[in-house]
């Protein structure tokens, strides 16, 4: 199992040097660039401001530049925010998204995966389709708006939570919870979906029926022998979804004023900001390729099948 | 499943078993009442958003000055009111509708072409092109979609509002037909030792053929689901876009486009938010049922 996760990290630098090449092309064949601005500054000094960031050299020698920084560990300049690394804003912006994928995911896979067993072990009774109902409401609703619906009841109707920021004198818990919840709610009705139908199929399966014949009670059947296997499609959805969850989201970042990287993402690809666009890919493609290995080898603990004795 | 493949001749492999097994997925289909009702749904509000906007009493880009953003009334037909700038809210929903409803299909629809002939070729070929196909899906993956979204939308700029919505759907249908080849792609491997493909190759077919006239016809079941549970994701894909601003522009509208300016005007004028809010989420549960009992109908286990 570790020579397959040291092999699967070595296929990943390939992997993240064609990632890496890919958004900088795309991101550089976007027209425009981070000095392009309405008022127009004198060729001169917007040909001087290319040259001190590289940008009058052909792409590809930009790319091999940017890619030598990156093995001496510097993600570059912004070059939108004068003042600022693409490091300084990412360490700035990096723990909220952070803090905030991490908490709806967990709340997500808890409350999600519990509703999917409650609904598969119900199956075609009332619970089962009150939480299809829920769920499927819930992937209808766009967090756009749940997010501000759920301010103007519980911040501002009720005031029971606050609505947005992060801080007032200090930090408290409370500023979490409305994003946290408008974050996960989209997560919580795939996998109680998800959880559902494979555990339904866990059920019916053999191992499951022998667990059965052999007079265990019916609660550890479930905790112990139908759960396991069918936690697995969660697993290998909840891998990528996490990434993307930590990566931040524009919507909730933005609708409950959040200093995220999401945020910054979206704001840095419409300036043309290339090395802070190219500083959140890359968080985002390492979280990706991390989460998937650590899907993958918990697949392996889980999984009697791929388990090897 | 066997039997009928033996019945299988050459010339007519596909209209034999498809005829056969749509048949009994549309008689399963009809048995689930969710799934009925949604398609009900869905045809009315396809009329509605076609034919709604030259039927009903205001344009969608009608102003009234003298109407601004006042709640529902009776007074000139505005039973859902006017917004911010004294436009007929029914007007702009049902346009809107057929925008959203538009993005959604003629996306999935590009998702779809790409994704199919993607994923068909990569399976049936199998082995280094396969592998080779199947990387550049994985990167494509691990670059984050709004990113895409942005490049695609600014590299060809356009100020043409009908054009900006042709590249809503490119750039949308862009991102959105990865999943589509992975699925197409395990179906195909799983097809390709099959016995009617070996006919076929048999039979002096070439790959092409084989992968269009063979493959692709055997994996519509799943890509029939996937892309009726994609219109849904796609519509509000687009409703995240008119969210940062890079959505469909005015004078056109979508619901997505709609909401946003709903909400922000939930305090004062809720009736904004609440119509093309209560007509998305409509559309949406009817698509997601339709998929869901589609799901069920084409499952061959339900059989």
């Amino acid at each position: 199992m570790l020579t397959q996760a040291v092999r699967r990290l070595f296929v990943a630098v390939p992997t993240l040097l064609c990632i890496i090449a890919g958004a900088f092309f795309l991101m550089h064949a976007a027209p425009g660039g981070p000095f392009t601005k309405e008022r127009q500054m004198p060729p001169e000094i917007e040909r001087r401001l290319e040259h001190q960031y590289g940008l009058d050299l052909p792409v590809g020698e930009q790319l091999q530049r940017y890619v030598g920084g990156l093995l001496r560990g510097d993600l570059g300049p912004s070059m939108v925010y004068k003042d600022k690394t693409v490091a300084d804003i990412l360490a700035e912006g990096a723990p909220t998204s952070a803090v905030l994928g991490l908490g709806a995911m967990t709340l997500a896979l808890l409350l999600g995966g519990g509703l999917g067993v409650v609904a598969a072990v119900r199956q075609n009774k009332a619970q089962d389709y009150a939480v299809m109902a829920l769920a499927i409401v819930g992937v209808c609703l766009p967090p756009l708006v749940i997010g501000p619906l759920m301010q103007l009841l519980f911040g501002i109707q009720w005031g029971v939570l606050p609505t947005s920021g992060l801080y007032r004198d200090e930090f408290r818990l409370g500023y979490l919870v409305l994003p946290v919840i408008t974050l996960s709610l989209p997560l919580v009705a795939i996998i109680s979906r998800l959880m559902r139908a494979s555990m339904i199929e866990a059920l019916r399966s053999n191992a499951v029926r022998t667990a059965r014949a052999k007079g265990l009670p019916e609660a550890q059947v479930i905790w112990r022998h139908a759960l396991p296997v069918a936690m697995l499609p969660v697993i290998s959805y909840a891998g990528p979804a996490l990434a993307g969850a930590m990566a931040g989201s524009f919507v909730v970042e933005t609708v409950f004023q959040l200093p995220g990287i999401g945020k910054q993402f979206v704001l840095a690809a419409g300036q043309r900001d290339y090395t802070l666009v190219m500083g959140v890919v890359l968080v985002y493609s390492v979280l990706i390729i991390v989460f998937n290995l650590l899907a993958d080898l918990a697949y392996r603990v889980l999984d009697p099948r791929t388990r090897t004795p | 499943m066997t039997d009928i493949l033996l019945d299988e001749t050459p010339s007519a492999p596909d209209v034999v078993k498809g005829r056969s097994l749509w048949e009994d997925a549309r008689r399963r289909l009809m048995r689930n009442p969710a799934a009925v009702v949604s398609l009900y749904v869905m045809a009315v509000l396809v009329l509605l958003a076609a034919f709604g906007p030259f039927l009903w009493v205001h344009k969608f880009n009608e102003i009234f000055p003298d109407q601004v953003a006042i709640a529902p009334t009776l007074t000139d037909m505005h039973l859902l009111g006017t917004d911010t700038v004294g436009r007929d809210m029914v007007a702009r929903v049902l346009f809107g509708l057929g925008i959203s409803l538009l993005v959604g299909a003629a996306a999935t629809l590009v998702a779809l072409t790409i994704g199919v002939a993607w994923g068909a070729t990569a399976g049936f070929l199998g082995g280094f092109v396969d592998e080779a196909m199947m990387r550049f899906v994985d990167v494509l993956y691990a670059i984050p979609f709004v990113f895409f979204v942005i490049v695609l939308m600014t590299v060809v700029q356009s100020d043409d509002a009908t054009a900006n919505l042709l590249l809503i759907f490119m750039a949308i249908g862009a991102v959105e037909w990865l999943t589509m080849s992975r699925i197409v792609r395990g179906q195909a491997i799983s097809l390709r030792k099959r016995e009617f493909v070996e006919a076929a190759r048999a039979a002096g077919a070439t790959p092409m053929q084989i992968v269009f006239r063979h493959i692709v016809p055997n994996v519509l079941g799943p890509v029939v689901v996937f892309a009726t549970l994609n219109i849904p994701v796609i519509i509000l894909t687009e409703s995240f876009l008119s969210f940062i601003g890079l959505g469909v522009q005015e004078p056109l509208t979508s619901l997505g486009r709609l909401i946003k300016e709903g909400t922000d005007q939930m305090v004062t004028s809720p009736w904004m938010l609440i119509a093309p809010a209560t007509t998305m989420l409509v559309t949406l549960l009817a698509l997601n049922f339709l998929g869901d009992g589609l799901s069920d109908a084409l499952d061959p286990k339900e059989r």
